[in-house]
């Protein structure tokens, strides 16, 4: 088994230049001045951007809680069809994924603007125009269609795992639909739950091209702020780590708070 | 300033011929002129380009998007292909969206070109900060050929280190259709006006924003006072509730789509997006606006200073800078260029405004104090960030609500533990 370890050594390297020294440069960007000085100037300023921070949480929470609603009995129903039938589903399941994504929240623009494809037909029936696009449930609309395959995918692999028999053992013993859902499938589910809402929540919180696109500019999130930092009109790059920083910490702190809910074996941090 | 490359992605789903550009408004006559004019392709002096034949070089230029004749229409021509041919010379020819963007690649090192087309205020936060050099004009003698009113611009007092490329105004496109009034009435504040309520689109970019904000308030649009640049963001954040969406590219879309009514945008796209829309009406607001110009420089770091040049000098020969604005629409510094326009184009007022107009009621951007830079950064994010009162409304009650659910389903679950431990 010794010499397996070797060939974790390229992931490894990858792991050290590609990501950690990366986050260690955010944090010291974060912690410097342009002089190369210590200082907590540029994380103290984070501090006016708490509503942004409130507003890109509660989007990104929406956006998680309906993904996972949408995907669970999704995900149970394919892994209780049949082997070959599960293929195609989750080929359909991954087909959206196949096209660039920049491209797929951009047809959303067309589908929800004022004189879009979804105004034009409740205009058919006398109906509308709505006010579809630029909105904050645009940006959540965003966000479940493009981040919903990320739930699905591991539920799905968790769940296709529960046995048949386990199943009927809880009906034999007296489960009615209820109590099996919330005695067996759920629990035994719940390492899918965790990381299908770490996969959601983690990019739909710092995501910046969706409110950019479907929330018309004025709905901005904490991906808009950091991307206006290096490419708005000022260039700041040690607010944008600052703000960076503040972020990672309150996702590492959500992660935490989440895994005191699954078993302390598949404990993702 | 911007050209926009988003439009390309909604091929699919718009009709097709789109993107055609207002080119396709040329005559089959014209058209066939065109062809003409690109096989007899004069340069002045060919001996000049023949310097570098055989050494194999290769020279970056970065540069706008859809901002060079690529020859894509029939009958005009492939500019980086013909310098090829020409001069032996490989064009390694990339693109960016905006200024900021330039900037950002340039400063964060690890990128080496040799030709960029920044806008006027970056050209002279870069001067100021070393990031470009001094051209040498013995080497670009068809500078001679750009107007006097474009030499020696604030930007570049000296004129040292750009030869201008492109210029055009920022002003208001709307739908004549709806809007019914006299185009000379039509000034900034149509953009404030309830009436067109969510049909409004706004710059997403603060220094344009500003721009706008500034001459309706007759400030100077390089104005650094903090107290103007407040009382601005004041005007800015009233503009909020009728302003349908912030864009920038997405204004070609948006407004050839239909989806809105109004919103300020350059003249040379506006141009291109009136070709395709007839419903479609731009004015240059009276009150004043914004001339930008788009000018060739060669960054510090360039490998090939003098090939550059040669490029630079190659932009600005007669055929090429025509068959350049041809393309683009924006309106040129270049007095040959202009001659061989079209009577048409010479007197369009949306291309070539009155002289006396362009010197009055015109401004050219110049860099702002890094202070300036960051009040107007942080004024435009608290601006856009202002909550909605009806957001705020339920925010916080739903969150109330969610975290004692929380609670409550931990405290259950805690009970149910507790429970089965009895067994």
């Amino acid at each position: 088994m010794k010499q397996m370890k070797i060939f974790a050594a390229p992931y490894l390297v990858w792991m050290v230049v590609f990501i950690l020294v990366p986050l260690l440069m955010v944090a010291y960007f974060a912690l410097t001045n342009d002089e190369g000085r210590f200082t907590i100037q540029y994380v103290s300023d984070v501090g006016q951007y708490a509503n942004i921070f409130v507003r890109s949480i509660w989007l990104a929470l929406i956006a998680t809680v309906i993904c996972l609603i949408m995907a669970y009995p999704l995900a149970f129903i394919l892994s209780r069809m049949d082997k070959h039938k599960q293929g195609t589903m989750l080929l359909i399941v991954m087909l959206p994924m196949w096209m660039n994504f920049l491209l797929r929240t951009y047809a959303w623009m067309t589908l929800l603007g004022n004189n879009g494809i979804i105004n034009y037909l409740f205009g058919l029936v006398g109906l509308g125009p709505f006010k579809l696009i630029n909105t904050s449930g645009a940006v959540v609309l965003g966000m479940v269609y493009n981040y919903l395959p990320f739930m699905i995918l591991p539920l799905y692999s968790v769940m296709v795992k529960i046995d048949k028999s386990v199943l009927e053992a809880a009906t034999d013993l007296g489960c009615n639909f209820w109590n099996t859902l919330f005695r067996v499938i759920i629990p035994l589910s719940v390492p899918g739950i965790t990381s299908g809402i770490t996969m959601v929540f983690v990019p739909a919180i710092s995501t910046f091209i969706i409110s950019r696109m479907l929330g018309g500019g004025s709905n901005l999130l904490i991906g808009d702020l950091i991307e206006m930092q290096f490419l708005g009109n000022a260039y700041n790059p040690h607010l944008g780590a600052a703000i960076s920083l503040v972020l990672m910490v309150i996702i590492l702190l959500i992660m935490t708070v989440m895994n005191q809910f699954s078993p302390d074996d598949q404990v993702l941090i | 300033m911007k050209k926009q490359i988003l439009s390309i992605l909604c091929l699919p789903v718009f009709m097709l011929g789109f993107l055609t550009g207002c080119s396709s408004e040329v005559t089959e006559e014209a058209a066939e002129e065109e062809a003409s004019a690109a096989q007899t392709l004069t340069i002045s002096d060919p001996e000049y380009y023949t310097r570098f034949k055989d050494a194999g070089i290769s020279i970056n230029v970065y540069n706008w998007g859809e901002y060079i004749s690529t020859g894509a229409d029939e009958g005009t021509l492939n500019v980086n292909e013909e310098f090829t041919k020409l001069t032996g010379i490989k064009v390694n020819y990339t693109n960016y969206s905006t200024n900021e963007e330039l900037y950002a690649k340039l400063k964060g090192g690890g990128a080496s070109y040799d030709i960029i087309i920044p806008s006027d205020y970056m050209i002279s936060k870069m001067i100021k900060e070393n990031m470009v050099q001094e051209l040498n004009f013995d080497n670009i003698p068809n500078f001679s050929y750009i107007m006097d009113n474009f030499r020696n611009m604030a930007y570049d007092p000296e004129n040292a280190y750009s030869v201008p490329y492109t210029w055009g105004t920022v002003g208001i496109i709307y739908d004549e259709t709806v809007i019914d009034l006299d185009p000379e009435d039509i000034d900034w504040d149509i953009l404030w006006d309830e009436t067109y309520l969510d049909q409004i689109l706004m710059f997403d970019n603060p220094r344009d924003a500003f721009m706008i904000a500034e001459s309706l308030m007759g400030c100077s649009i390089n104005t650094e006072d903090p107290d103007e640049l407040k009382a601005c963001a004041e005007k800015l954040k009233e503009q909020k509730s009728v302003v349908q969406a912030y864009v920038m590219d997405e204004i070609f879309d948006k407004m050839g789509a239909g989806d809105a009514l109004i919103a300020p945008y350059y003249a040379g796209d506006a141009l291109t997006i009136m070709a395709e829309n007839d419903s479609l009406n731009f004015v240059v607001p009276a009150s004043g606006t914004n001339l930008f110009v788009d000018a060739m420089c060669i960054p510090a770091g360039a490998k090939q200073k003098e090939a550059a040049e040669m490029y630079i000098n190659f932009m600005c020969e007669p055929d090429i800078a025509f068959a350049n604005i041809d393309y683009i629409c924006y309106s040129t510094p270049h007095s040959a260029a202009f001659a061989m326009l079209d009577e048409a184009v010479q007197n369009d007022p949306v291309s070539y405004p009155d002289q006396d107009f362009i010197a009055e009621r015109t401004t050219v951007f110049v860099n702002l104090s890094n202070e300036a830079n960051q009040l107007m950064q942080d004024l435009w994010t608290e601006m856009k960030s202002a909550e909605e009162e009806t957001v705020n409304k339920w925010l916080m009650p739903t969150f109330l609500v969610l975290c004692l659910l929380a609670i409550i389903i931990i405290l259950i679950r805690r009970y149910i533990k507790s429970k089965k431990d009895i067994f």
